[in-house]
């Protein structure tokens, strides 16, 4: 535990931090991490793990096999019937 | 929390009204947005829901780069991404006519597809019961476990490899709800709609994801963590 001078220790701090941060309150302010450099840190670095996310996950492209599963599965479910050819089913009629 | 508690249902067409929260991020693929390249979206959607072939191809081929990848961020795995953008697009298909233009389409769209994934990360048994417990942290995940040394401090030094690593790693209802705000972009009062979870608890088990990947990090060798 660190030595702070407030009357929240590190643990109950924590547990209140997500909901500080869950608020969208500035979590930084708060009067613990004045003298609390372990929670500080934690602070910041949970902070660093949002911001990264924001920059996470490039767009991938799928399999270029993965339509024609689809366009077979929406063959099944027209009941054998090619969606084009069931167009032109209705177009004819 | 009981599964049919759940207020997503394979025949529930995404509420418009809901998406109207929906944070309003520009799709990455550039589906949905205004691009020169392709003038005629508006048509092509009013085209598939006449039912023509096509032109719904052309919104598979719109939409499928950033479905896929969104399916693929919230279960971590390639196989079933696949299977998952394949049941978005059938899901698609059947409700396209029901679309009425109140929201833009790629929201629609995007959260018909999230609605997909958590259907099926509900019926192979995701606890997301464990949000129920997210307010109770057993001694192995709970704030004692936070603590750690300030010449650990992340900051400035998180690979992006290693995070999308740690993330991946995630189990998967922390994964879900890291995705669903931290990638994604959703508040956590619509994540809380999402999965019929208090508010509190969607805060809670991000938090926990959040520790989770930041002890993640920390054992990562340091080769690994450097830019």
């Amino acid at each position: 535990m660190t030595d702070n001078r407030n009357t929240m220790s590190c643990a109950d701090f924590q547990a209140q931090l997500p909901e500080l941060i869950g608020s969208g309150a500035d979590a930084s302010t708060h009067p613990h991490l004045q003298n609390c450099e372990l929670c500080r840190a934690l602070l910041a670095d949970l902070e660093t793990i949002a911001e990264a996310a924001r920059q996470l996950f490039p767009i991938v492209e799928p399999p270029e096999d993965l339509w024609e599963h689809i366009e077979s599965a929406l063959k099944d479910e027209s009941g054998g019937v090619s969606p084009d050819a069931e167009k032109d089913e209705e177009k004819g009629s | 929390m009981p599964h049919s508690s759940l207020p997503i249902q394979p025949s529930d067409p995404p509420s418009e009204a809901s998406d109207s929260k929906i944070p309003a991020r520009a799709p990455a693929d550039g589906a949905g947005t205004a691009n020169p390249l392709v003038p005629s979206d508006d048509d092509t959607l009013a085209r598939a829901q006449r039912g023509d072939h096509q032109a719904f191809a052309q919104l598979y081929s719109l939409h499928k780069r950033r479905i896929y990848s969104l399916c693929l961020r919230m279960v971590g795995n390639t196989a079933e991404a696949e299977d998952l953008t394949q049941e978005a697009f059938l899901q698609l298909h059947r409700k396209i006519a029901t679309f009425r233009g109140d929201s833009a389409f790629s929201t629609w769209m995007h959260r018909l597809a999230i609605n997909v994934v958590l259907m099926h990360l509900r019926r192979k048994g995701l606890a997301l019961i464990s949000l129920d417990e997210a307010m109770d942290p057993t001694p192995e995940e709970g704030p004692g476990r936070s603590f750690g040394s300030p010449d650990l401090n992340l900051t400035g030094a998180i690979d992006r490899l290693a995070l999308e690593r740690a993330v991946t790693d995630l189990p998967a209802g922390y994964r879900l709800i890291f995705v669903l705000h931290d990638i994604e972009g959703y508040e956590h009062n619509e994540i809380a709609t999402m999965l019929d979870c208090s508010i509190g608890n969607s805060k809670s088990q991000l938090h926990k994801a959040r520790l989770k990947l930041r002890d993640t990090l920390r054992n990562t060798p340091r080769q690994e963590t450097k830019r």
